[in-house]
Formats: structure tokens, sequence, C-alpha cells
């Protein structure tokens, strides 16, 4: 028994269709709680007022944003080294939920950034590397778009995926050095002494929790699509062989 | 591999638009700046670095898809895969033929074109020393990019999104060294980085590149 054993599509079919539902669930709670707790059970921030909450969408989606190309990135690799179809399918997957949570992030914070900053975008080194996140994952859907044969489609995308990432990483930290920013530094490591104040944190954790399981479902959803896509595609394939031998 | 280099080169005099295309529509980018932005010289003195730049990244571009597609559709290329000469030398030499027809009059232009935009005197050594160091680093990634859409028919498109992105890092520091040296500050440390980019693109990317066309040639 090996993890391996779920790259077979229809075991990792089998294995999904209970988990669906559950995943959606606990998201929805996760989400809807969380929310809700976040919005009207929280105070106002003794500086920013009402808008401090845009940080409960704000920053799981940021999060979520870097961790779905961090997903593909092993996607990518898992299917370069042991090609397995599904692995490929599901970077495919992943990529317009990560592209949604990446405009989701630069979107809310343009609108937690007006009343703040007193203007909606800045040169700052984060929003500029989310920007560039933005145009890596329009190249990777573009590219998966524009081959028709799958297998080589999986192959290009991997190695652009992979090469993306380097310069993703180099592109984060030229920004820095090219402009200083007016984003806050990090203030939800888990190894700093001064992080955001307890009673935003656990509604914050709610939501990110609701972001990740969201996320897995998406995902997990759009690959089964993306299996039976294939599995249509191949038994047409079969159907059309045998008529013309016939 | 000195073979196929001066093979590219002959190609790209011969049919022409090698050397010419690229260097005409850097210079037309750098000509209709000041049409958009005035020509106040204070204004172009401090956007010049970059406009040099952004011109000869949107220059270098221009020309990446011809890398690989003369080559795929005459046929050539699968001849070059199964020739004694392993892909990434092949991939190699073209990026080196690509610089010299495209990177290379792009640097030596680019300080004679600096006088249209007004350039700081002070900046002229770092913009020269960028553009010799950032424009190797342009033919080698997008020779990638260019063997990664070689099959493809509407390419040329695709390839500039998938490539301008790449392109980034050695935007900024590129610009940054010239922009720093036309203000007097020392400008080492991004031409630094530069050089580190070049040297890593150098290293890896015809790797990447012969292993995208491996899969295209499949």
């Amino acid at each position: 028994m090996s993890i391996w054993e779920y790259a077979n599509p229809k075991k990792f079919v089998e294995t999904t269709t209970p988990l669906l539902p559950w995943t959606f669930g606990l998201s929805g709670l996760c989400l809807v709680g969380g929310l809700i707790w976040g919005f009207f059970f929280t105070p106002d921030d003794y500086r920013q007022g009402a808008t401090v909450k845009i940080i409960y969408l704000h920053v799981p989606s940021a999060l979520m944003a870097i961790n779905a190309w961090l997903m593909m990135l092993v996607a990518s690799l898992i299917w370069l080294v042991r090609r397995h179809h599904v692995s490929a399918l599901a970077a495919r997957a992943a990529a317009p939920v990560g592209v949604t949570m990446t405009l989701v992030a630069l979107v809310t914070g343009a609108i937690w950034g007006q009343p703040m900053w007193g203007t909606w975008w800045a040169w700052d080194p984060r929003l500029t590397s989310f920007l560039i996140l933005f145009l890596f994952y329009l190249g990777y859907m573009a590219l998966w778009e524009a081959i028709a044969d799958p297998d080589t489609a999986a192959d290009l995308t991997s190695v652009l995926c992979i090469v993306g990432s380097v310069f993703a990483l180099l592109s984060r930290y030229a920004v820095n050095f090219w402009n200083q920013g007016l984003h806050q530094g990090a203030s939800l490591s888990l190894d700093a002494e001064k992080n955001v104040a307890d009673i935003f944190y656990y509604p914050l954790l709610a939501c990110i929790a609701g972001f990740v399981l969201l996320f897995i479902a998406l995902v997990l959803m759009r690959t089964r699509t993306e299996i039976r896509v294939r599995r249509i595609r191949a038994l047409e394939l079969r159907a059309r062989r045998a008529e013309a031998r016939t | 591999m000195k073979a196929l280099i001066l093979r590219d080169l002959r190609l790209a005099i011969r049919a022409g638009g090698g050397f010419g295309l690229g260097l005409a529509f850097f210079l037309i980018v750098i000509v209709l700046v000041p049409f958009g932005v005035g020509p106040e010289a204070a204004v172009l003195r401090r956007i010049a670095p970059g406009i040099l730049w952004v011109a000869a990244l949107l220059a270098a571009l221009l020309s990446l898809d011809r890398i690989f597609a003369l080559d795929h559709e005459d046929g050539s290329l699968p001849l070059l895969a199964t020739a004694p000469l392993p892909l990434e030398s092949v991939a190699l030499a073209k990026a080196i033929a690509h610089w010299i027809t495209t990177g290379l009059p792009l640097t030596l232009a680019a300080p004679g074109l600096g006088f249209l935009l007004n350039l700081s005197p002070a900046a002229y050594p770092w913009l020269f020393g960028g553009l010799a160091l950032g424009t190797p680093a342009l033919s080698l990634i997008g020779t990638f990019g260019a063997a990664l859409t070689v099959g493809l028919r509407r390419g040329g498109l695709l390839l500039s999104l998938l490539v301008l992105p790449l392109y980034v890092p050695i935007l900024i520091f590129g610009a940054e060294a010239a922009r720093r040296g036309g203000d007097g500050l020392e400008a080492t440390v991004p031409l630094v980085f530069l050089g580190g980019i070049a040297l890593g693109t150098l290293a890896l990317m015809p790797f990447a590149a012969a292993l995208v066309l491996r899969i295209n040639l499949r």
C-alpha cells in the first residue's frame, strides 16, 4: 500500500468521491463561521476602523495564491519523474483556482489600500510580485490551451512551471531591491514574537483553514472533471476507430 | 557548433531583417517615446534608462520566434536533433547566433540612442555594461521560450506572454544599474546581480531548451 496507488485515475476518482462533499462542507463551515465571527464579533481596529476586516479575505487568498503555484510545482515534478497522469491533470486543474486567488488578493488589497494608503495601487514589492505571479499563471494556462496533444502539453507546461518558479522567486527578490514598500511586513509568522492580535488571529485562522479546504475541494473537483474529459476523449477515439475498421 | 552559428548568421544576413530589423525597431521605439511623453529634457533624462531597457527587451523579443520556427518548417530541426552534436549545444549555438544578430547590435547602438533621450553622461558605461551582461541572458531565455512554442502555429503572441515575465529580473537590475549610474551612485551591485543571472541562464537554459525541444520533436 503506497501513496502512488492513488495515481491510478480510477482509484483516484473512487477515493475522492466520498471525500469531496466533506471537504466542500468543512470549507463552507470554516468560511461561513470564520467570516461571521470576523465581521460581526470582533471589534474595529483602533486605527484602521472597519476596513481591517478585509484581512479575512485578503490574507487567506494571498496565501493560497502562492501555495497553489507551489502545489503545481510539486505536481509538475511528480509528472516529469513518475509520469502519473493524475498529477499532470491536478497541476492543470489548480492553475485557474490559483489565478482566481491571486486576483482576489489583488482586488481586496486594492480595496484595502484605498482608505489606508490613499491609493488603489502602489508599485510596492509585494504588490508587484503578485502581479508578476498573475502573469506567470496566465502564461502557464495559455500554454496548456495552445497545445493539442495532452502528453506534450503536460510535459511542456511542467518544464515551464519549474523554470517559471525559479524566475518568480528571482523576481520576488529583484523587486525587493527595486523599490521600498508600503505593505507591512510579515505579521502571521509562527516564530515571531509580535503578530496580529489574538482577537483577529483566531477568526483569521478559521478563514485560512476554509480557503485551504476550498482550494483542495476545487482542485479535486476539477481534476476529476479533467480525468473524465480525458476518458471521454479516449472512448470517442476508440469508437471512431471501430467505425473506421468496419 | 561553430558551423551552426555561422550558418544562422549567414541566413540572418542573406534573408534580410536579421541585423537591421531589430535595430530599426529599437530606434523607432526610442523615437516614439518623446512623442508620447513630451520633449522636456529633464523628464526624458529621468526615464531614459528604463525606456532604453524596455525597448531593448522588445527588440530582442521581436526576433525570438524565428530562432527555431524556420528550421522547424523546412525540416532541418529533426536533422539537427539527430546530428552528433548534442541538442544542448544546438540550443546554445542558436542563442549565441540570436545574441550576435540582436543583442550585440543593440548593446552597441544603445549609447548612441541615449543622446536622443538626453541620458545623463554618467549612465553610459553602466547602460553599456548592463546591456552587455543582460542581452545574452535575454537571448538564452528567449531560446527556451522559442523551443517551448516551436510546434505551435500561432506561437508568436503566446511566446511573448511566456517570455516577458521571465525577463522581469533582468529588466529590474539592468535599468536599476543605469539609473544609479546616472544619479552618480555606486551601481556595481545590480550589475553583479545581472552578471549572476546571465551566468545562471548560460548554465541552465540550454538544458531546459533542449529538454522542451526533445518533447516537441517526439
